[in-house]
């Protein structure tokens, strides 16, 4: 990070991007790659090992969720649960229907699996949100066709944090027959999550948003609801996900999960202190600022703001400068040179998307980094707008 | 992602605010990604003899701005209006793929303050403001970069 001359700190704060590897889970995961390296098919102490480790491991996730061992698929993380659950309940249920529902503000995971199916000949309803980012759960019943399927939601937003009514949502698609499938992937060791309370039928999580390494995740698929496989080969995870296991990571997803479950209560409190105080310290302290997302059902680690008459990617190489790690959904940092869709989603104009900022709150952070933010942003806000041809302080 | 170049001209700007009472203000918006640039000049004898630039965008369109102002300064406005966006993106060192378009803005704005001045001037140019080219600059190949998390 040689780039960082003048940072006084270095402060983290992109976690909903990923996260760290936490030590105890290092140390979890290391027995499994040399020494305890056994395939968990085979008929031999080597394999058995194994499939000691992944069991356990399914309990500990399972655990987190309040679902049944058996109720939990390994995956390689939350790209392929979203596709799992909704390529394999849309080909399951052909016959029943050719409706799907999700919402606007998906991830690309599930918004671009959803977009496929369209393409391939099914029927996408994707429902709106309003300016917090909340799906009103009745927009959902009233998209709902004697055909439908799947309803698909998810239950923390990435970018913005809003929280959704999944457990309503869930209820609505029951009453009518319909399957609920949830990414969870942001929320999971966040929020409590019970899946039978919340009347969820398939929900996605991810081992890297939750200090358990990348290329890991999970598929909650609640007892009797039928799938078609989306990777056929061996027998493995009940025929539902073929592929030897990757034992190493299981193993560190389920450590992570177990810790995540004795520091949820805890943390979650301690995350939302600290978002406050980010977020009230950066209205106060800056003029022309909109907190994005909703005020009081957010994600306690998600801070989202949009900086009104400058552009996200500028702001985030100043930060990193400080030694400050955040992310933005402006149309320059995306690659696509589209603002971000969940923005644009709940109104807003492509110039005020273009200034959005995301700081994501993880276990390392302290008040200390906080303060430190609240230190270096503001100048670096002015700077800027003294070089912008919009606003007030162009004095244009 | 940037060469130090970039991140010099980026972090330490030059030529940025308005001239007083500008001979040629050009404002051009970035029809790609809707960045917006704003040049005034200062013209003397045919020559450029003050530039400034103030420009709402990415990193990319920060410096290039920087760099055109650098670039045009003290040349006639036959010569800057010879100046491209690839030699703008050249005297940086190179742009990222992604990112080359955000030079059209700032090649743009110095012609649109020319014509500006030229018209105030009641001389008559033909100096066009091409916004077609702005899409010659594919980032198709770059789309799958984008920020998924
Ligand atoms: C809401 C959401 N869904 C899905 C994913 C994808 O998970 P993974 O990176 O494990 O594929 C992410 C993060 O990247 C996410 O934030
Ligand atoms: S100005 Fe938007 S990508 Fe450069």
């Amino acid at each position: 990070m040689s780039s960082q001359p003048n940072a006084r700190r270095q402060v983290y704060l992109d976690h909903s991007a990923t996260t760290p590897v936490r030590p105890e889970v290092l140390a979890a995961m290391l027995p499994y790659f040399a020494g305890k390296f056994g395939n968990a098919s085979s008929v031999h102490s080597w394999g058995y090992e194994a499939r000691e480790a992944i069991n356990d491991a399914r309990e500990k996730v399972a655990s987190l969720i309040e679902a049944a061992p058996n109720e939990i698929l390994f995956t390689s993380g939350g790209t392929e649960s979203d596709n799992l659950a909704i390529r394999g309940v849309a080909r399951a249920r052909k016959s029943k229907g050719n409706h799907l529902i999700t919402s606007q503000i998906e991830h690309h995971a599930v918004l671009h699996t959803f977009e496929a199916l369209q393409k391939e000949g099914f029927d996408v309803t994707f429902v709106p949100c309003d300016k917090y980012g909340l799906i009103d759960p009745d927009g959902v019943r009233k998209a709902i066709r004697k055909d439908t399927i799947l309803i698909s939601v998810m239950h923390g937003q990435n970018e913005v944090g809003t929280i959704e009514p999944v457990k309503e949502i869930g209820a609505i698609a029951r009453e009518h027959g319909v399957l609920f499938h949830t990414d969870a992937v942001q929320s999971v060791g966040k929020v409590p999550i019970n899946v039978n309370d919340m009347n969820i039928d398939l929900l996605t999580l991810s081992s890297h948003k939750i200090y358990g390494p990348k290329g890991v995740g999970a598929l909650y698929v609640k007892r009797g609801v039928r799938l078609t496989p989306q990777l056929t080969g061996g027998a493995h995870e009940r025929r539902m996900r073929a592929g030897t296991e990757n034992v190493p990571g299981i193993v560190g997803f389920g450590e992570a999960c177990r810790l995540a479950k004795a520091e949820l209560p805890e943390e979650s409190r301690r995350l939302t202190k600290l978002r406050d105080k980010l977020i009230e310290g950066i209205l106060r302290q800056i003029p022309d600022v909109i907190l994005n997302g909703h005020p009081v059902l957010r994600l306690p680690h998600n801070v989202n703001v949009s900086i009104k008459y400058l552009e996200g990617e500028s702001i985030l190489l100043n930060l990193d400068r400080m030694g400050v790690a955040a992310s933005s959904g402006s149309a320059c940092t995306s690659g696509s040179l589209e603002p971000s869709h969940v923005l644009l989603a709940m109104g807003l104009t492509h110039e005020t998307a273009h200034g959005s900022l995301r700081f994501a709150l993880g276990m390392s952070n302290t008040e200390e980094d906080i303060d430190y933010v609240l230190e270096v942003l503001p100048p670096i806000v002015e700077k800027l707008r003294a070089m912008s041809p919009i606003g007030p302080g162009s004095g244009l | 992602m940037y060469n130090d170049k970039v991140m010099d001209h980026f972090f330490n700007p030059r030529n940025v605010g308005e001239v007083e009472n500008p001979d040629g203000v050009g404002q051009v918006g970035n029809p790609i990604c809707g960045d917006m640039m704003r040049i005034t000049l200062k013209i003397k004898d045919n020559r450029i003899e003050d530039i400034k630039f103030r420009t709402f965008g990415c990193g990319a369109a920060i410096a290039t701005s920087s760099m055109v102002t650098e670039l045009v300064k003290g040349l006639t406005l036959e010569e800057a209006l010879e100046v491209s966006n690839k030699h703008v993106a050249e005297a940086l060192g190179g742009l990222p793929p992604q990112k080359l378009h955000c030079s059209n803005l700032a090649a743009d704005a110095v012609r649109a303050a020319i014509k500006d001045y030229y018209e105030k001037q009641g001389i008559g140019t033909d100096i066009e403001i091409d916004e077609d080219h702005h899409h010659d600059r594919g980032h198709e190949e770059e789309e799958n970069i984008a920020h998924n998390e």
